[in-house]
């Protein structure tokens, strides 16, 4: 089963090995990893996208906890939360697919925010499966090139992370 | 007070009670032995820097008290690593400092650099980095209140050659304030009250006892509660000193190479209490069999040890002197209901000792030729349990577990969840070097010795007066036997072909060598070692195709043993 999990650590020197190397050491997958720094810039705050059975996962939070230089982890899924993705998508647009293309963008309340003679770029933010809807779509004209952020979450109400 | 980054090393250590460190100099910390040539610390110069390491290791286990080592940058550090993760697999606090190249250097594939924190990541508890030496005491003190507390660890500090020059004020801080590090070591009364609960309840229950309990130091504790709820007592390798091996609550040693009668009460209980100990593949054999009669307690102050490999029916998270003494303490407010339960359980321990009579642990003596346990049941008579053992790693040490019957608590250093060949003569050393008066015997195998046998020139320059057995069968004695049970004797480069003359070498330099090919020479030769002052190695030329006995193949269930005929 997928689970997001959003850990708070302490925003310094090979801290990003420390969880990474434990994901891989211990033969845990990562699916997504996003960091940034957080509310409290001496700490970081990352989003891990994981999967595994309930053992594993138990595991996989309780040796994050472990860590020194970890604060705080929050295991979203069987709480309420927000999650959301942004994604950049280079798309080709043949002079017959540039109003379809724009078309697919204002749907998915996406943005176009570079054009070319031969491509747009598309800016979408939403929860992955969203992503992954308008990618379907815009896949018959041809991809260019894809990034994508991986998932942020955050709690709903009074549900989270800071300590 | 102003003073240099070695300086602030070595004034934090003193203030963290160190006296003895281990190491081996080098360029990158050639200002730090600087300073150590005035100060009061004393430094034992190994001839190998995973010496060092394993000497802190050993001085650290007989002792509970944190084990400091020191190791120059690249190689230096590099060497470290086997003995870093040694001490890691069986959670040993330390402290090892290793010198890095200056800041601006780091990167840059300078001479003699490794990233040590890289290397040292997954088998340390934590490491840093000290950039700033400013930050250098408050990195000190963290480091040792990490090493020794809650599970205890290896923590490394890499310590750049500039930093160890530069100059800062040195305040030592009284306190550390990590956000993220709050280990728990009261246990939960609820969960306390509800195992002692289960306890009076079961009919056929066993404690399972793990390295932990020497960690905690609650081998007092343990004893109480074996003896007023009569509840059998076995032990992992890591545990053997941690409970009198002849108490008649005694089990012995569980798993893979464990007694008969441990295995069958572990296989048959109906309550296992799991204490200190992580269900290890080589207790358990067949997961999946193992205790599947058993409701499960498991008592351990790293949360990540419980459900690892089983399921638990009560976890408690808390220090095993901490839930023990509570557990002991509820348990005494009800002694009518502890007598019921000492009554009802009174037909599991005679089943038990019907099992001990059945296949007491065993093997076949002969006239002829030296049997390697019957050294080791004379040095544990000669020595009446008063030594304390280190073993390397092999058929030696699990003969050590099976025919040494420890009584001391802290008595028996050997390396259990990394399994490090070499282990066994530097930890001697560390051992001799916190118990000055103690006498101090490295039972070793051929193999293994050869591992880290240059410690002899440390034993004689400091005049520790180690004895080693090396049970000398000039074979690599415990693949050998798999060879021969599960792979048709194919001897494939385990037969060590040049034998050496073990007495030459410690003659070289300069301990005294003893040897002997006939038993009835056995005892006289270990008493000759242990009166003779300063190290002295002893070669027992034994049975060569002498195996482990009893055995469960890989993959089996514990109670599938082969046994000694």
């Amino acid at each position: 089963m997928k689970h997001t999990i959003s850990v708070l650590v302490e925003n310094e020197f090979g801290v990003l090995s420390r969880i990474s190397g434990l994901f891989s050491g211990r033969g845990f997958n990562i699916e997504s990893l996003s960091v940034a720094p957080a509310m409290d810039p001496e700490l970081s705050r990352m989003t891990i996208v994981t999967t595994g059975d309930d053992r594993i996962l138990e595991q996989i939070n309780k040796q994050l906890n472990k860590l020194i230089s970890t604060i705080k982890v929050l295991d979203f899924t069987s709480e309420d939360f927000l999650q959301r993705e942004l994604a950049m998508i280079k798309v080709a647009t043949a002079p017959e697919d540039r109003a379809e293309a724009l078309r697919i963008a204002d749907i998915f309340r996406a943005k176009v925010i570079d054009v070319t003679p031969k491509t747009y770029t598309i800016e979408i933010t939403g929860v992955p499966a969203k992503i992954d809807g308008i990618l379907e779509l815009l896949r018959p004209m041809g991809l260019k090139e894809v990034v994508r952020s991986g998932p942020v979450a955050i709690g709903r109400g009074a549900k989270g992370v800071n300590p | 007070m102003s003073l240099t980054g070695s300086q602030i090393l070595l004034e934090s250590l003193k203030l963290e009670g160190v006296d003895t460190v281990f190491g081996y100099p080098g360029g990158a910390v050639i200002n730090i032995y600087d300073d150590l040539y005035e100060s009061s610390i004393e430094h034992v110069l190994t001839r190998h820097e995973q010496a060092a390491i394993h000497a802190a290791d050993g001085y650290s286990r007989c002792t509970g008290k944190v084990g400091v080592a020191i190791a120059t940058s690249g190689p230096g550090a590099t060497n470290t690593v086997t003995g870093i993760a040694t001490a890691y697999m069986d959670s040993i606090p330390m402290v090892i400092i290793t010198g890095q190249v200056p800041t601006q250097l780091i990167g840059n594939d300078a001479f003699q650099e490794a990233d040590m924190c890289g290397i040292t990541r997954p088998c340390t508890k934590h490491n840093f980095l000290v950039k700033n030496v400013a930050d250098l005491a408050k990195t000190i003190k963290e480091a040792f209140y990490i090493a020794r507390t809650g599970r205890p660890g290896p923590v490394l500090i890499d310590l750049p050659k500039d930093v160890q020059v530069a100059i800062t004020d040195f305040n030592y801080p009284d306190q550390v304030n990590l956000r993220g590090y709050k280990p728990t070591y009261s246990g939960n009364p609820r969960q306390i009250e509800k195992a002692a609960e289960m306890l009076l309840q079961a009919k056929r229950p066993v404690l399972y006892v793990g390295g932990g309990v020497n960690l905690a130091a609650a081998d007092d504790e343990l004893l109480k509660l074996a003896e007023q709820t009569k509840i059998p007592v076995t032990t992992t390798l890591m545990a053997m000193s941690a409970f009198p091996q002849r108490h008649p609550l005694a089990l012995g040693m569980l798993g893979m190479h464990g007694t008969f009668y441990a295995n069958m009460a572990v296989t048959e209980c109906d309550l296992l209490i799991a204490v200190g100990s992580r269900f290890d593949d080589r207790v358990t054999g067949r997961i999946d069999s193992f205790a599947e009669k058993a409701k499960i307690i498991h008592v351990d102050i790293d949360p990540t040890s419980i459900r690892k490999n089983v399921e638990v029916d009560l976890p408690i998270v808390g220090d095993l002197k901490d839930v023990l003494g509570k557990m002991h303490g509820y348990l005494n407010q009800r002694v009518g209901l502890v007598e019921d339960m000492v009554e009802s359980t009174e037909e599991w321990r005679a089943t038990i000792d019907e099992w001990k009579e059945r296949h007491p642990m065993t093997y076949r003596q002969t006239k002829s030729v030296i049997k390697p346990q019957y050294v080791i049941e004379k040095i544990s008579e000669l020595t009446e349990e008063n030594a304390i053992i280190t073993t390397e790693v092999g058929q030696h040490q699990m003969w050590t577990a099976q025919f040494f019957s420890f009584r001391h608590p802290k008595s028996f250093v050997t390396s259990g969840g990394l399994g490090t060949m070499g282990f066994g003569l530097p930890s001697a050393l560390g051992a001799q070097m916190a118990y000055p008066d103690r006498q101090v015997i490295d039972i070793s195998g051929d193999g293994s010795f050869q591992m880290n046998s240059q410690e002899l020139a440390t034993l004689v320059q400091y005049k520790l007066p180690v004895k080693i057995a090396i049970l000398n069968n000039n074979y690599l004695g415990m693949v050998r036997q798999w060879q021969q049970m599960f792979f048709e004797k194919r001897y494939s480069q385990t037969v060590m072909e040049l034998p050496i003359d073990f007495v030459k070498l410690a003659e070289a330099y300069g301990a005294t060598g003893l040897q002997t090919s006939k038993v009835e020479e056995v005892e006289d030769v270990i008493k000759k070692a242990l009166e003779t002052p300063g190290p002295v190695l002893m070669n027992f030329n034994v049975s060569r195709e002498e195996n482990v006995l009893p055995m469960v193949p890989a993959g089996k269930a514990i109670n599938e043993m082969v046994l000694a005929s």
